[in-house]
């Protein structure tokens, strides 16, 4: 265990590397002189570009550039936003737990969603069955600024139930103003988890031990619970990494979508204007984000699925 | 009376057949060849030039004149969705089409050479996995700018990954089978039996695969014109118009960005039924 | 006269679905004493696991049953659902063929062993030192370790043990085991063999043991019923079907047991087995009897008494198989 917990966390440290090696050189990709490229073609002052050129060390050669960039991304130094004219770091600071709310309230509902429509449809074959097929088979097909429009015109235009836009102050407002937000978010997912949990939970209905379960007196719901449902965890927990890779980059679609002010709508904009300092560091962020999440579904797979546990490695 | 049916009969018996008699495959091939022909013939098919400004319209609601309405500037939205479909379905093709190429040559490299080979390409392929697509469009727009390029770019090296792991895992499997096993030791080279014998025996399930990217592609190139990176306005793009669109939305006129949506999903929807349909196929007749 | 441990009278069983429409027993009727140990024995396909799980009210998917399945009187195929669950909890359990399919590998052995008895409301602490003492009986070293371990860590013969212990767990008066050495290899289908047999004695329950081996049932069972095509073909004592086989099926499954005291080799039953379904009318072993006659396929013959066993055979009183 502690073999392969070292494994995995020196391959992240490796895929940490490159990607931000990639991200950092993109910006001598980029038509024209880095310097001008990073002040977003903005008519800048001498003054400016040569902060601009310290702040990047745009004067070394490339490799000690990038070492003094990523010794300062290691220390949260994620150098000055071109437009705002503030730390990158506390520009997304100041926006994380909006994202993180959305995140998790999106999360919730995917769970709940995703979970109750996949157990219906696998325990109530028929009619019901099919109408959650294509349900999820929409929902999947949905992409997250298409269920926000929807939203809106539905629950703020004409019912005028929840607002379209704003973050909202306070706790309860604050969930309020992110529950169309965090909807359209969900939808997607709510049907690819519920279309992974049916299959699974099929899967596992066919098992033997699950009619020996029933041929011992164990009521049908725990039957359910201790058996099916638990035993389908494990496709379940996979498809939990590409929901959270999914979900990190909807955000900022989502932000956008709803005028959010979240590190989503950050990258965006910082896109839009070539602030690029802060996609570099969001960027990284996401990819950080999204490796430990992959790392968390590896660590809790074995917990689940004891068989896991004895196994070497892990393989992938 | 009869007369209608029957005709729609003939034209869907093609498709009736490809789609070995099951309705719901029969329907999202008709959509897909509707989009098409649309696509291609824009021209000829939409009532109006999707540019052309029409004041009076001015987000009008269904009317005999515009079927969909107008936008905001008085643009008849069915007209921007016929010509919406031409960026919409070609930017997923060069994507789907670069990507299941550069998969395939990736895939198919690593499970034939293995070794060193393969645990290098798996490695890559696994680093570009934790790029999530969406996210690499958008750093390649921040660097070369906005336009349909860098995602298109961005887009075929991120899903190549895709068809590359199942092109290497099916590769694999055909790999070990006694028939390629006969034409190596007839001495036919490597390149000649993957591209005779190997490729075609994992086309189906890669050609499955590719039918569900290009759904996910359009979803991503359109999220991405939605963001104002990819197709710029005024360009008639779905992605643009729910852009161009929603602000609207709070005006109460709902088709200009709702439209395009249903187009975006529907499309979605019928892309992904052909390649599970295709995937079952080949699932079927391997039993 | 008191009532019978288990008591099948006439059990019909057709898979009612749609175009799978077909019958799987046709009038199956067999008794189970207390503390008798009673084999079931038939080729695959001839319907004796269906029999035996209908013991359990566990009837194929679709299936349509009719005739009485009773225990200690109570009719299965009429009981309340609460009814049932209470009685497969205390009354009768089941051992299962293939233990590593039929233990959830995702839940620890005293979860499995416990199992039953937690549904019956027995608090976790009780459950699990019962558990515990069950596991002893079986033979498994370290009980009380073996409790937190995995289905994946146990051998298949261990695992039986396990399933045999989940079986006990309720005091059950009568217990089925379909199978349950198929799976194994040899030597442990030996071990299981003696513990399954041994407890059974010690606890006075009764035991209805499906097997295609008749060798294994004739070391186990006081009376074996043989079936064919989804019905009873001959009833009688152990002993008396090995020296006296009554239904020339009989004949031909004992000439196909390898016998070390015997310098024949052994013979197979000419062609192949058939299930209901297939079964033309008439006896549905005519197409493979060597002693058919015409007569044969014409009605089906019913059960008839001859010397205290049970055949199904019109030719049963000129044929002594000895």
């Amino acid at each position: 265990m502690a073999g392969f917990l070292l494994r995995r966390i020196g391959g992240i440290a490796v895929t940490l590397l490159v990607t931000s090696f990639l991200v950092f050189g993109s910006v001598h990709l980029a038509p024209g002189d880095p310097a001008s490229f990073l002040l977003g073609g903005r008519s800048a002052s001498p003054a400016a570009v040569a902060a601009i050129k310290a702040q990047y060390h745009l004067d070394d050669p490339f490799l000690v550039q990038y070492t003094k960039w990523i010794g300062g991304v290691v220390t949260g130094d994620f150098g000055k936003s071109a437009t705002f004219r503030q730390d990158v770091g506390g520009l997304i600071a100041a926006r994380l737990p909006t994202t993180l709310l959305l995140i998790g309230y999106a999360g919730v509902l995917i769970l709940v969603g995703g979970l109750a429509f996949g157990a219906l449809a696998a325990l109530r074959r028929g009619v019901v069955d099919r109408a959650v097929l294509v349900g999820t088979g929409i929902a999947t097909a949905t992409p997250s600024f298409v269920a926000a429009i929807g939203l809106i015109s539905l629950f703020s235009v004409q019912l005028g139930w929840f607002p379209a836009f704003g973050n909202g102050g306070g706790f309860g407002d604050r969930i309020y103003h992110l529950t169309l937000p965090a909807a359209a978010l969900a939808l997607t997912f709510v049907g690819l988890l519920a279309r992974v949990t049916r299959t699974s939970m099929l899967e596992e209905l066919g098992r033997e031990h699950v009619e020996v379960a029933r041929s011992r007196g164990v009521p049908g719901s725990d039957v359910v619970r201790r058996h099916v449902l638990r035993n389908a965890l494990g496709p379940i927990t996979t498809v939990t990494g590409t929901i959270v890779a999914g979900l990190l980059v909807a955000t900022s679609i989502v932000e956008t979508a709803f005028g959010l002010s979240g590190v989503g709508q950050l990258l965006v904009s910082s896109v839009t204007v070539k602030d690029f300092p802060v996609v570099q560091a969001v960027s990284l962020l996401v990819v950080l984000a999204f490796v430990t999440a992959n790392l968390v579904v590896d660590l809790v797979h074995p917990l689940i699925d004891p068989r896991l546990s004895h196994a070497k490695g892990g393989g992938a | 009376m009869t007369a209608v049916p029957l005709q729609r009969r003939r034209l869907l018996a093609p498709l009736a057949r490809i789609a070995g008699g099951d309705k719901l495959v029969t329907a999202a091939l008709a959509v897909l060849a509707v989009l098409i022909v649309a696509a291609v013939f824009a021209p000829w098919i939409a009532p109006h030039d999707p540019d052309a400004v029409d004041l009076s319209a001015t987000l009008s609601g269904s009317t005999p004149e515009h079927l969909l309405g107008a936008d905001q500037s008085g643009r008849d939205v069915l007209s921007r969705l016929i010509f919406g479909a031409r960026t919409g379905l070609l930017g997923p093709l060069v994507v789907v089409i670069v990507s299941t190429l550069l998969g395939m040559l990736i895939g198919v490299a690593a499970a034939w050479h293995g070794g060193v080979v393969d645990s290098v390409l798996s490695r890559a392929m696994e680093l570009i996995f934790s790029f999530p697509a969406l996210l690499l469009a958008i750093i390649l727009v921040a660097v070369f700018g906005v336009g349909l390029t860098a995602p298109v770019i961005a887009m075929s090296v991120a899903y190549a990954p895709y068809v590359g792991r199942l092109a290497r895992s099916v590769a694999l499997q055909e790999k070990a089978r006694p028939y390629i096993q006969a034409y190596k030791v007839q001495g036919w080279s490597g390149w000649v039996i993957c591209v005779k014998h190997l490729l075609p025996n994992i086309a189906p399930l890669i050609l499955a695969q590719s039918a569900i990217n290009f759904g996910y592609a359009l979803m991503d190139l359109a999220a991405l014109s939605f963001l104002g990176f990819g197709v710029q306005p005024p360009t008639a793009d779905w992605g643009a118009m729910i852009n161009e669109g929603s602000p609207s939305l709070l005006q109460g006129a709902m088709l200009p960005a709702l439209a395009p949506g249903v187009a975006i999903v529907i499309t979605v929807v019928a892309f992904s039924i052909v390649g599970e349909s295709i995937a079952d196929r080949v699932a079927r007749r391997e039993q | 006269m008191t009532t019978r441990l288990l008591e099948i009278e006439n059990l019909t069983v057709r898979l009612a679905a749609g175009k799978a429409a077909r019958p799987i027993l046709d009038g199956v009727s067999l008794h189970v004493e207390r503390g008798e140990a009673v084999g079931l024995v038939g080729e695959s396909g001839s319907g004796k696991s269906v029999t035996c799980r209908s013991v359990l009210g566990l009837l194929p998917e679709g299936s349509r049953a009719s005739g009485g399945v009773r225990v200690d009187g109570e009719d299965i195929l009429t009981m309340s659902s609460t009814r049932l669950r209470d009685l497969r909890r205390r009354g009768v359990s089941m051992i299962f063929q293939d233990p590593r399919a039929s233990i959830n590998p995702m839940r620890r052995i005293g979860d499995f062993v416990a199992e039953g008895m937690r549904a019956g409301g027995v608090p976790q602490k009780d459950a699990l030192k019962r558990a515990e003492e069950l596991l002893e009986s079986v033979g498994i070293r370290e009980p009380r370790a073996a409790l937190r371990r995995y289905p994946h860590e146990f051998s298949g013969g261990m695992l039986q043990r396990v399933m045999i212990a989940g079986a006990l767990a309720g005091g059950p008066r009568l217990l089925l085991a379909d199978e349950p050495t198929t799976a194994l290899d040899v030597t442990t289908q030996a071990e299981v063999v003696s513990i399954l047999t041994g407890l059974r004695a010690e606890r006075d329950m009764g035991m209805l043991f499906v097997t295609h081996d008749l060798e294994l049932a004739a070391a186990i069972c006081d009376r074996i019923y043989v079936m064919y095509a989804g019905r009873i073909v001959e009833a009688q004592s152990t002993e008396g079907l090995f020296s006296r086989p009554r239904h020339p099926y009989t004949s031909g499954l004992l000439a196909a047991t390898p016998r070390l005291e015997s310098d024949q080799p052994p013979h197979g039953v000419p062609g192949r087995p058939v299930s209901l379904a297939e079964a033309p009318s008439g006896c549905a072993f005519a197409a493979r009897c060597a002693h058919a006659r015409p007569g044969c396929t014409e009605h089906e013959p019913g059960p008839r008494e001859i010397d205290g066993a049970q055949v199904a055979c019109l030719r049963a009183e000129e044929l002594i198989h000895d």
